[in-house]
């Protein structure tokens, strides 16, 4: 049904109609709106027999999603930033088991400094837990890759993350068709366990393995991800004809073809990449924009198709690896290792820094003509940066480089108001 | 066996030396479960214990003695450590009942987990218990199952106390009493062994959590474990059982005394055995014979410093914590308390 409504909103009753029959969750902002909605729900009666469990931690919540999901029961959860982190080995022994737990992950960047504002720091700390990880660009997409992620995680018995920028999405109220009931019960069928704790039929879970397996085991949960390569697509399409919609899938060309430049990118910012992209081709350029929604497992084969007629690309992400640079670039460098063509790293729209369509048009002007360092660091702020790292080479004891930085930007601000 | 008032007590389990329950005197009805041909050796032979291990022996009997309660339905959560790791080397398991193990803190979550999950799916018929060491419960496992008792769930909560990390090489937990040598608190310095005055009673934390059943139990009297398991199994929602379990290896005891070490473990007053229901201290094992400290130190390595006059005021030390337990829960019969 068509409703002006909040992505959070929008998550939890599309999380409803898929019959989750267990939630646990801990609230962290911006994860918040959808747990409650749920628990509103679950309150309410208006999800079945489903139990709603307010636990003590993320730890507590991936672990009662463990047990639960051991058991049989459709489980989910959502978390955010710390959240994740502090449920770390719970997330990592989930996916270890096989258990097809939904978790939506509203995207936030991890202190310190303590931000609650988007980026992807959260589930790329993930990135290598064995989950599947979905990227979703705006908010019907949101509600409907949920009811595909239970879809998933159930067939391939894996675990599924959502992946949604926090803010961005989770609070942003636009319109969204929510899946109906009668089709969602078309499109998902029953939870059958591929394994059960069951009196009736006893089974060990979670045994010890040495050296003479482990090396095996490991390989099987990469060979799993890459069989969710074909299931992926495969689910997209069956939704696309009951629900009349595109959502899903591995990724998306929006005009990438035969485009001297590509863009490639997830999540929300692909919708403001839209617009600039097109200004730009009204302006002359031919540049092409690539979404990947399948962050895990990677699309590596899809997307060096796609982009075989590039001559460059931009990746453009909202996380860092330290030490290194882009982390989507890396997996995307892989990808298109067989293609001699030069592929750019920009990191930007860390800890929520706006991301608007000028500074993305001046970042791409440069990267048309082939002038952007590597990596580079989108929109920021050089001169504040040059500032603090003369204080830490003179001061004895200049103290946090966070706090350092906000005095300075409030100082020059200050400076700023004082000129006028 | 104060549980029973000693005006219905039919059989007195006098038997010289040992105390040890005489099956055979008892009534069908009250006969443990280890004594019946029928018992679900939930816990199978082959297993990887050390001989003379209390955590083994512990563990069999309370899953058996749960087993029976819940007609065969049940299912067990198990955190990461020795009981975990002896009964599941890959590709065996010595567990004959539906059986998880997911990692070190977050047994008592897991079953809250499963307990939500059969609750969802109408099967509660079906019960849950989780179980853990001392480390896994008290420490790592602390918030998880805090958790569990302040939500209630519906959850047989077993912690075997060896007090120390024995699956990583003999570590100290919080449980690990005064002076005692471990691998992180070696005899050296001023103070050999573990702080004193260290440590906390997850028994009286779970009390103070409100839930509806909380009980100490040892190896050395399984007559009284089985009963606490099945009294226990007739609480619906969160119930905490302490079992107390010598480690001959981290103890560095002889493995054919463990059941003597636990034993003067409650006669001396370091280990009291007490239930509690919704808070409410209901029923203390009176001590019949009580033993010095010093008798139950004697038979462990890890206390052999306390012995040397330097170390007295740990010997003094361990003494007043006994002293304490016998008064906090009069342990003594109403003849010898009085002064
Ligand atoms: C998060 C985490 N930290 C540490 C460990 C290492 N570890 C495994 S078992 C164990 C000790 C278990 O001690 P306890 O719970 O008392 O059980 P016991 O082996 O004494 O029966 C430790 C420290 C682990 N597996 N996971
Ligand atoms: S180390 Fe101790 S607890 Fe572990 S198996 Fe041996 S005796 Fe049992
Ligand atoms: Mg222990």
């Amino acid at each position: 049904m068509l409703q002006q409504i909040e992505g959070s909103a929008a998550v939890a009753q599309a999380v409803a109609t898929c019959r989750p029959e267990v939630i646990a969750a801990y609230p962290i902002t911006p994860q918040t709106h959808i747990v409650e909605g749920l628990g509103d729900m679950v309150k309410r009666g208006l999800v079945g027999n489903c139990q709603f469990l307010n636990v003590e931690s993320e730890f507590g919540a991936m672990s009662v999603c463990i047990g639960s999901s051991a058991t049989g029961a459709r489980t989910y959860t959502a978390t955010s930033s710390q959240g994740m982190l502090f449920m770390m080995e719970a997330v990592y022994n989930a996916s270890g088991m096989g258990l097809p737990i939904v978790m939506t992950v509203g995207n936030r960047a991890i202190g310190p400094p303590i931000n609650i504002w988007n980026d992807w720091s959260d589930s790329m700390a993930a990135r290598d837990a064995a989950w599947i990880q979905l990227f979703v660009e705006d908010n019907q997409q949101a509600a409907d890759v949920h009811v595909q992620a239970f879809r998933l995680a159930e067939a391939a018995s894996l675990p599924v993350m959502v992946c949604m920028d926090g803010f961005i999405l989770t609070h942003a109220y636009t319109r969204v068709d929510v899946p109906e009931q009668a089709q969602v019960d078309s499109f998902l069928p029953v939870f059958e366990p591929r394994q059960l704790l069951d009196p009736a039929a006893p089974i060990t879970m979670g045994a010890m393995v040495g050296p003479e397996a482990f090396a095996e085991v490991r390989f099987l949960a990469h060979y799993k991800q890459l069989e969710a390569l074909d299931l992926i697509p495969r689910h997209a399409a069956e939704f696309e004809a009951i629900f009349d919609r595109d959502s899903g899938g591995l990724l998306k060309s929006f005009d990438a073809e035969d485009k001297d430049t590509v863009v490639v990118s997830m999540g929300s910012v692909i919708g403001t990449l839209k617009s600039v992209l097109t200004d730009m081709r009204q302006d002359g350029s031919s540049i092409g924009l690539l979404s990947i929604r399948s962050y895990r497992p990677f699309p590596k084969q899809q997307l060096s198709d796609a982009l075989a007629n590039a001559r460059r690309v931009i990746v453009f992400e909202k996380c860092l690896a330290v030490g290194m640079g882009g982390i989507l670039a890396a997996d995307v460098r892989m990808a298109l290792a067989n293609l001699s063509i030069p592929i750019y790293s920009v990191i930007g729209g860390l800890g929520g820094r706006p991301i608007t369509q000028d500074n993305l048009r001046r970042m791409l002007d440069k990267g048309v003509q082939d002038q952007l360092e590597e990596p580079h660091f989108h929109d920021l702020n050089v001169e504040v940066v040059h500032r603090e790292l003369e204080r830490l080479r003179d001061i004895q004891r200049p103290g946090s480089s966070a706090e350092s930085i906000l005095r300075d930007i409030a100082g020059a601000d200050a400076a700023a108001r004082g000129s006028r | 066996m104060t549980k029973v008032p000693d005006s219905e007590q039919r059989v007195k389990f006098y038997q010289t030396g040992t105390f040890t329950v005489g099956n055979r005197l008892l009534d069908e009805a009250q006969r443990t479960v280890q004594a019946s041909v029928e018992r679900a050796n939930s816990l199978d032979s082959g297993h990887r214990a050390c001989q003379g291990c209390g955590e083994a022996l512990g563990a069999r009997y309370v899953v058996d003695a749960a087993l029976r309660a819940a007609d065969d339905q049940l299912i067990a959560a198990n955190a990461t450590g020795c009981l975990e790791v002896f009964t599941t080397p890959y590709p065996e398991s010595a567990w004959r009942l539906p059986w998880i193990h997911s990692l070190f803190g977050n047994a008592p979550a897991v079953g809250a987990g499963i307990a939500a999950a059969l609750r969802a799916r109408g099967r509660e018929d079906v019960r849950v218990i989780a179980q853990g060491g001392d480390g896994g419960t008290t420490d790592i496992g602390m918030g998880c199952l805090s958790g569990v008792f302040e939500r209630n769930d519906d959850v047989l909560y077993v912690c075997y106390n060896n007090q120390a990390y024995m699956n990583t090489g003999v570590q100290r937990s919080s449980q690990t009493p005064p002076a005692a040598r471990t691998a992180t608190t070696t005899v050296a310095g001023s103070e050999p062994g573990n702080e004193l005055n260290s440590g906390k009673s997850v028994p009286l934390i779970a009390m103070a959590h409100g839930i509806p059943y909380v009980a100490t139990a040892s190896v050395n009297d399984l007559h009284d474990l089985e009963y606490k398991v099945v009294k226990a199994m007739g609480f619906r929602g969160a119930r905490y059982l302490e079992v107390f379990v010598p480690c001959p290896l981290g103890w560095g005891s002889r493995p054919a005394d463990t059941i003597k070490v636990a034993r003067l473990a409650t006669q001396c007053g370091m280990f009291p055995l007490i239930e509690a229901e919704y808070g409410e201290l209901t029923a203390v094992t009176r001590i019949r014979d009580r033993r010095p400290v010093e008798e139950y130190l004697k038979l462990q390595r890890r206390f052999a410093h306390v012995f040397a006059p330097e170390n007295a005021h740990q010997l003094e030390a361990l003494r007043e914590i006994a002293e304490r337990n016998i008064r906090r829960f009069n342990l003594l019969p109403n003849e010898e308390a009085a002064p």
